[in-house]
């Protein structure tokens, strides 16, 4: 995973983008904290991210020109937030405003001209920052032109509270002092040789300009000028258009220069977020109802603490969060994209010590739903695959994560289960009917009867290939037995004589799409939504339904649209669980199953828990994954093909055992029955009787029958068991990496009776 | 790592093969090349160590996990 990669994941993340209040306001004042913690009731905390940001607090709450209202997304659902009443109401019932504290002290001196917002803030900022600062307002008090505001607006007592600040904190002051642009004691000159730097925020006055024999030019980022050492702004730079707010601004940054180039730092530096801009971040706010602004009973006084705690209850509060609504796995470690992208990129550059993502990684079932509701179509599914592909690369994904689905995906690849025939009584296939091994896992019989449709309804051969995509290799980030498995998929494929193939499985189709462009790969439904093979069925006229898509062809509108198409022939009434195109995965995809299957559970439970109904879906592992939490659901084909189950909505999930075992039996049994060919399928001989109890103790533990049977095996042909306290039988077997414990009673008739499984992977010695 | 905490109190067993009782013995528990001496039961006769299901499904796993973490 590249560096450069990680940052444009991570940008494209807008939630911690500044709300649309915060980006507006010039110096950035939180007001979604603040708002958040009034409405608590909490003052104090509301004061202290209002002094965060604003050093004449008393002043700002109340003639700020507020652009953050303007912006407020509140407005699109009632009226905009009051913020600068809110800010007001802080500074009323949050306590003491907290004093300035000089950080240090450094030997250079900062010369303000004129006393304006824009001089006193720069001032304040460099005082703080250590400077010794002298500041020369021409008029005899600091702050005139906020003095011509009403008092009962900005009382006098107000503005000298929070110029109390400057004398504290020791900036001296010289009112009344006229600075010149002329030669003299206190001219421009003469400060420009005696401080170190000079701030210029003389408001309207241009006669500066004079003093210099090119117009002053002013850098509107930086705030330097065109003479050395000389920094200017304020509201001279905006004529009689007076913002507050704004000269704050610029007190503010001209300082920041000020200080940067005192210390011989970069004066361009990272400063793209200063001042007002528009918010990037995303909110939906159409679950708001409008709500009017609170309105303060008595206006000269401002709000009541209930007042403004029912005012800033109006905030949202903006956030993007749109990912991490849809899906279970985000949700789970409590964040957002723009973190878990940091997290797993520093997990994967650990070299020495704990990766504690590994599991997160795993968990992802690399659906994509988080593109689809993103505003920006970021993927967490591209991000996991990714992390996934270069911990297996660098020799570090855990082993036991997806070593169980490789098996598994080994044990359909091969000589039991795989298989590529003409159809009988053809030398060439135009047609490749590609069940995929979960279909053929979890109903056999259905594979068998699409198989017969396509044969009576398609010409020129239909030829069958059992196999695996190799969908659980690519999941797993194995990206070399992946690409192995194309190429032998595309050797079978040329075989066969180039054929149309078509898959029962929205995996399949989506993975051998993506990978395998020159097989042109189609979904069986588009097949089966015909005349010919779905007839109005009467006994599920009205019958309702709620359709889970399959998040492998999410989107794919022609695949969605004919199961539509085919359940309305059958008369059968299905219900959208959510809107088209943004169904959720079932806990299988991405195999986090395996990695976290109590997270899957939870994804689940989530989607089981949206409809009463009974679900339909076309996914053999979506159906089984709801059956195994107990969700009543059917497979499209259960109704299509309606068969000997009475109720297929009761249909247990077969099991990781019981699904290996299909596919060996559809193989043979397909060879027999269409090809002629007697198969070897070996028969086990130990027979075991397995308690749906412990049988899902076993299914927990990723424990086959297979490895149960193998143990028994073992243990009865040496005679190495062990006699427990509780009279049973305890073996244990060790056939590769995993060691296997089971404990059984043989019975009278050479049959086994199991009592327990587990594994572990521990040597012991 | 401590896997001993999880692993008393089990009742012996009795290999049939040897048809000796397990009896408490110094093992080396081992993973991804990591290496720990431990108390265990085990057979004096062909030397398998018992793994009971609670040290097996609890601590040893989690040892596993956080091994194959590393």
């Amino acid at each position: 995973m590249e560096g450069e990669r990680v940052r444009q994941w991570e940008a494209q993340c807008v939630q911690e983008q500044l709300p649309a209040c915060s980006a507006a306001c010039p110096v950035h004042v939180d007001a979604r904290k603040m708002a958040q913690s009034i409405a608590k009731g909490d003052f104090s905390t509301a004061l202290k991210t209002f002094q965060h940001s604003i050093t004449l607090p008393r002043i700002i709450s109340r003639v700020c020109d507020h652009p953050c209202q303007q912006a407020c997304r509140r407005s699109e659902a009632g009226d905009a937030l009051n913020i600068r009443a809110l800010e007001r109401s802080a500074l009323a019932f949050g306590g003491n405003v907290a004093s300035l504290r000089k950080f240090g002290t450094r030997p250079q001196k900062v010369a303000i001209v004129g006393g304006g917002i824009s001089g006193v803030v720069a001032a304040l900022d460099l005082s703080v920052k250590g400077y010794a600062v002298e500041i020369f307002e021409s008029a005899p008090t600091l702050l005139p032109r906020l003095r011509k505001f009403p008092e009962d607006v900005l009382p006098s007592a107000t503005i000298d509270a929070d110029l109390a600040a400057l004398i504290q904190l020791g900036v001296v002051l010289h009112c009344g002092a006229i600075v010149t642009h002329e030669d003299g004691e206190t001219s421009l000159r003469t400060l420009l040789d005696q401080f170190n730097a000079v701030h210029l925020a003389v408001g309207a006055n241009l006669e500066f300009s004079k003093a210099f024999e090119t117009p002053l030019a002013i850098d509107p980022v930086t705030y330097e000028t065109n003479v050395a050492k000389l920094f200017a702004g304020g509201s001279m730079r905006y004529g009689s258009q007076y913002s507050p707010i704004t000269s704050f601004q610029d007190g503010r940054y001209a300082a920041l220069s000020i200080d940067r180039f005192l210390q011989g730092a970069s004066l361009t530096a990272s400063r793209e977020l200063q001042g007002s801009q528009a918010s990037r971040l995303y909110t939906d706010i159409t679950p708001f109802d409008p709500v009017p602004q609170v309105v303060a009973a008595d206006s000269k006084h401002g709000y009541t603490r209930e007042e403004a705690q029912k005012e800033a209850d109006r905030c949202f509060p903006c956030t993007c969060m749109e990912c991490v609504k849809v899906c279970e796995y985000l949700k789970e470690y409590r964040a957002y994209p723009k973190r878990y992208v940091r997290e797993i990129y520093n997990n994967l550059c650990i070299v020495m010590g704990v990766r504690n993502s590994n599991r997160m990684i795993n968990s992802c079932s690399l659906c994509g739903l988080c593109k689809e509701v993103c505003p920006e179509k970021m993927s967490m599914a591209e991000v996991c695959l990714e992390a996934r592909q270069t911990m297996v690369a660098t020799k570090k994904m855990p082993i036991s994560a997806h070593e169980f689905a490789l098996r598994d995906m080994a044990f359909s690849t091969g000589e039991a289960f795989a298989v590529a025939k003409h159809q009988p009584g053809f030398q060439k296939s135009n047609w490749l009917f590609f069940p995929g091994c979960q279909l053929s896992a979890s109903s056999p019989e259905h594979v068998e009867s699409c198989y017969q449709f396509l044969c009576e309804s398609r010409d020129g051969g239909v030829g069958l290939m059992l196999n695996c995509c190799g969908a659980p290799a690519l999941w797993a980030g194995r990206t070399e037995t992946f690409e192995q498995s194309c190429e032998t998929l595309k050797q079978l494929w040329e075989q066969m004589g180039r054929p149309r193939v078509i898959t029962a499985c929205s995996s399949c189709f989506r993975t051998m799409k993506e990978n395998l462009p020159e097989i042109p790969i189609e979904s069986l439904w588009p097949h089966l939504n015909s005349e010919e093979a779905v007839r109005p069925k009467p006994q599920f006229a009205g019958r309702e339904y709620a359709i889970h898509d399959p998040c492998s062809t999410r989107g794919v509108m022609e695949v969605e649209d004919s199961v539509r198409g085919l359940l309305q022939r059958m008369g059968v009434d299905g219900k959208e669980l959510n809107p088209r195109g943004q169904t959720t995965c079932c806990g299988y995809g991405g195999l986090a199953r395996f990695a976290n299957p109590d997270l899957t559970d939870k994804t689940i439970e989530r989607r089981a828990k949206q409809n009463d109904a009974d679900y339909i879906t076309y996914c053999a592992m979506c159906r089984d994954s709801f059956a195994r939490q107990g969700k009543r659901a059917v497979h499209v084909l259960d109704l299509v093909f309606e068969g000997q189950d009475k109720d297929p909505a009761a249909r247990p999930d077969p099991g990781f055992s019981r699904r290996q075992e299909n596919r060996a039996r559809l193989k043979s049994h397909l060879l027999e029955q269409l090809w002629g060919e007697k198969s070897e399928v070996s028969m086990p001989e130990l027979i075991l009787h397995i308690s749906e109890t412990v049988r899902q103790v076993m299914e927990r533990r990723m424990v086959l029958e297979s490895d149960v049977r193998n143990t028994i095996a073992a243990a009865e042909s040496s005679g190495q068991k062990f006699k427990l306290a509780n009279g049973h039988f305890l073996a244990t077997h060790c056939p590769a990496c995993v060691t296997y414990w089971v404990e059984y009673t043989p019975l009278a008739d050479g049959t086994f009776e199991i009592h327990n499984a587990y594994s572990h992977r521990m040597q012991l010695r | 790592m401590n896997l001993e905490q999880e692993n008393t109190n089990e009742a012996p067993l009795v290999c049939c093969k040897c048809d000796k009782v397990f009896v408490k013995a110094k093992v080396t528990a081992s993973y991804l090349g990591s290496e720990f001496p431990i108390e265990m039961w085990k057979c004096p006769g062909c030397g398998v160590v018992y793994v009971p299901e609670s040290l097996a499904t609890g601590k040893m796993l989690r040892v596993e996990q956080a091994l194959e973490d590393k």
